[in-house]
């Protein structure tokens, strides 16, 4: 048999990639230097208007403290559901993939049915006399941290349990036979086997987030805007070699972030080892 | 070499140890007493507590009942990090993430040990198991015999008193599984730590242990040297348990012992000196190895009988016949395939014999 026909079962997929990915893509790399001829100011444009730039900026850091919070949220409850008996996990799991089934509008339609001016949250506070008059949350910024976080820290929590249970228990016996304490135990060998987990989780999140535009657009203020809004403002203006270009910036940020995240947790690794790491 | 300086083993006993889980009993009153220094193998059927007894010296079981000492040290309720003692597991429990070096160097940073010692110790144990330039190598890429091998010198370069093994061998194919007893039998001697080895092959627990601890139903069924757990078991279940033998009914009556099975009675007085000689049922165990074809002629030397081949099993150096006896009773014979004439073929009769002093009786359960 020829070569070229060895990996034929991985045809249809490369197939898919080729049409649905690949050609795209170079399409809005040609849309974004070639708009209406071959130029460079589309790029110019967006390095030279601070507007722009700001706006990259804050996409890149809410998509990592996002991508943070979740990992530091979704790491003790993926652990505390591992540590659970077999049948509890299911359940526990379950009720973790319940939010998932929803789609991320009707969530963020939710956040601002619970922090609008009279939204759940005032009510209460307001019955409660805790408060005279309403506090503003929706169309602020935390109102966006707090509807990301929960829209992806789902995503985060199934990552880190897969990871966590693929872990033998039994290294973690071993070690502590061998002299180490729980939290011993943890440090040497739990941690370092789910990280790269973990790490995984939290690159998705990532992704994730650098492309998220409806909840940022119906729950935070004009300053809340992310890329994806202006990707989606200036398509619907028809300024499609724009369009292309911030499509491209925030691919290449995107990039920049997984290969940092990448570096970060292998300092952390190191860090964690201590005297192990020679 | 500071590796391998003899330590000194510690004692290790069980007291009236009991485990249950809900309303399974894993060990009950389950006594046991190790020397420093020995090497006693558990040994009995899956399910019989083994693994529990090794867990709950190694401090990762509780138990319900009863006192766990090491040395003159009692353990329960320390963590399973306080306790001193080194373990091997069954399935290696390598740590994946480190190479051969930071594997065996773990116990020894986790005490502190300076750099330099630890390099040292580390370096001598790679030595010990002849892998002193697999040290950067990672686990996945160790064959099952020297990943067994990292993980025994991880177990002792702490020198533990105790070093406890729970079937650590049972994944190896039977070449090396032989190879790696024989490493363990010396690397004992050298290290001199006490050992708790677990096992439910007989074979290897014959051939490693000082002494045997047969176990049955989570209790200690006997315990003595290899050679008096084969010769003289205390139970008709040791008997059957270690190795294959032929239990006999039989009853003694004044001087008379009558053993209907083969139609023969013989003098009390022929059984071996030791045995209990009442009045009453008694059952003798008599291994297949100890019964012998008779020539017409030697009808005389030997008390003998007859019996029926029903089939024969080759097993390399020795044949084992299956015969059935007069009274319908299976009996299992092997003998030496060098044994001189022709072999009976299925159907035949023979004329069998055999000493009375190998009639083993069997205590009765009092
Ligand atoms: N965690 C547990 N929960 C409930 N029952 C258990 C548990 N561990 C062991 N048992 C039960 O205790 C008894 C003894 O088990 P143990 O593992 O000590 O046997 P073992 O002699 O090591 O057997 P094997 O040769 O199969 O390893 C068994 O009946 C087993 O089902
Ligand atoms: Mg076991």
């Amino acid at each position: 048999m020829p070569r070229i026909f060895r990996h034929w079962m991985l045809w249809p997929a490369l197939a898919m990639l080729l049409v649905f990915f690949l050609m795209p893509s170079v399409d809005i790399l040609r849309a974004s230097v070639m708009d209406p001829e071959l130029t460079f100011r589309h790029f110019e444009r967006f390095l030279e208007r601070a507007v722009y730039m700001r706006v990259l900026w804050h996409t890149v850091e809410v998509s990592f403290v996002v991508a943070i919070v979740c990992a530091v949220i979704a790491y003790p409850v993926a652990y505390f559901i591992v540590q659970s008996p077999r049948r509890v996990q299911f359940l526990l799991l379950l009720l973790i993939f319940i939010p998932l089934w929803m789609s991320i509008l009707i969530r963020s339609y939710a956040w601002m049915v619970v922090l609008g001016r009279e939204g759940v949250i005032n009510s209460l506070l307001m019955g409660a006399g805790l408060i005279e008059t309403p506090v503003r949350m929706l169309f602020t910024t935390p109102a966006v941290y707090v509807a990301m976080i929960q829209i992806l820290l789902p995503i985060q929590i199934v990552t880190c349990y897969s990871a966590m249970s693929d872990i033998d228990l039994g290294l973690v016996r071993a070690a502590r036979v061998l002299g180490a304490s729980p939290w011993e135990a943890t440090r040497r060998v739990f941690i370092p086997l789910s990280l790269d987990g973990t790490i995984t989780g939290m690159i998705i999140v990532f992704m994730l987030s650098m492309g998220f535009f409806i909840t940022p657009a119906l729950l935070g203020g004009r300053r809340d805007l992310l890329l994806a809004n202006l990707i989606e403002f200036n398509v619907t203006q028809l300024n499609w070699g724009f369009a292309a270009a911030i499509a491209l910036m925030l691919l290449l940020a995107a990039i920049v972030g997984i290969v940092v995240i990448r570096l970060a947790a292998r300092l952390l690794l190191r860090a964690l080892n201590g005297a192990l790491a020679r | 070499m500071p590796f391998t300086d003899a330590s000194s083993g510690e004692s290790v006993r069980f007291e009236g140890v009991g485990k249950s889980y809900g309303d399974v009993d894993a060990l009950v009153d389950f006594d046991l007493a190790v020397n420093p220094g020995e090497l006693v193998t558990l040994l009995g059927p899956s399910g019989s507590g083994k693994t529990t007894a090794l867990n709950v010296l190694a401090g990762f079981t509780q138990a319900t009942r009863g006192r766990v000492l090491i040395g003159d040290r009692e353990v329960q309720g320390l963590p399973p990090e306080k306790r001193d003692v080194g373990m091997v597991f069954q399935s290696y429990s390598l740590f994946p993430h480190l190479n051969v070096f930071d594997n065996i160097a773990f116990p020894l940073k986790l005490r502190g040990v300076s750099r330099k010692e630890i390099a040292e110790r580390v370096e001598d144990g790679l030595d010990m198991i002849q892998m002193g330039d697999l040290g950067q190598r990672m686990p996945a890429e160790l064959s099952g015999g020297q990943k067994q091998r990292v993980a025994f010198a991880r177990a002792v370069i702490f020198r533990p008193p105790v070093l406890l093994m729970d079937e650590p061998l049972a994944a190896l194919d039977l070449k090396l599984r032989e190879s790696m007893q024989a490493e363990i039998r010396a690397y004992h001697q050298r290290l001199g730590c006490t050992i708790v080895f677990v096992t439910h092959d007989q074979n290897e627990a014959l051939a490693l242990s000082d002494r045997i601890a047969v176990m049955g139903d989570g209790k200690l069924a006997q315990i003595d040297t290899p050679q008096a757990i084969y010769d003289a078991p205390q139970s008709r279940y040791v008997a059957e348990f270690i190795g294959k033998t032929n239990l006999l009914e039989a009853t003694v009556a004044g001087s008379d012992l009558a053993i209907p099975a083969l139609e023969l009675t013989l003098p009390v007085a022929d059984l071996p000196a030791h045995s209990a000689k009442r009045d009453g049922p008694i059952t003798l165990s008599l291994r297949p190895e100890r019964i012998f074809r008779v020539c017409q002629g030697d009808a005389e030397a030997y008390p003998n009988f007859e019996a029926r081949v029903e089939d024969a099993l080759f097993m390399g150096d020795m044949v084992q016949y299956r015969l059935r006896l007069p009274d319908a009773q299976t009996l299992i014979v092997t003998e030496r395939r060098d044994t001189g004439g022709a072999r009976p073929t299925r159907g035949a009769t023979v004329q069998l014999g055999f000493l009375p002093r190998d009639l083993t009786p069997i205590p009765e359960p009092s």
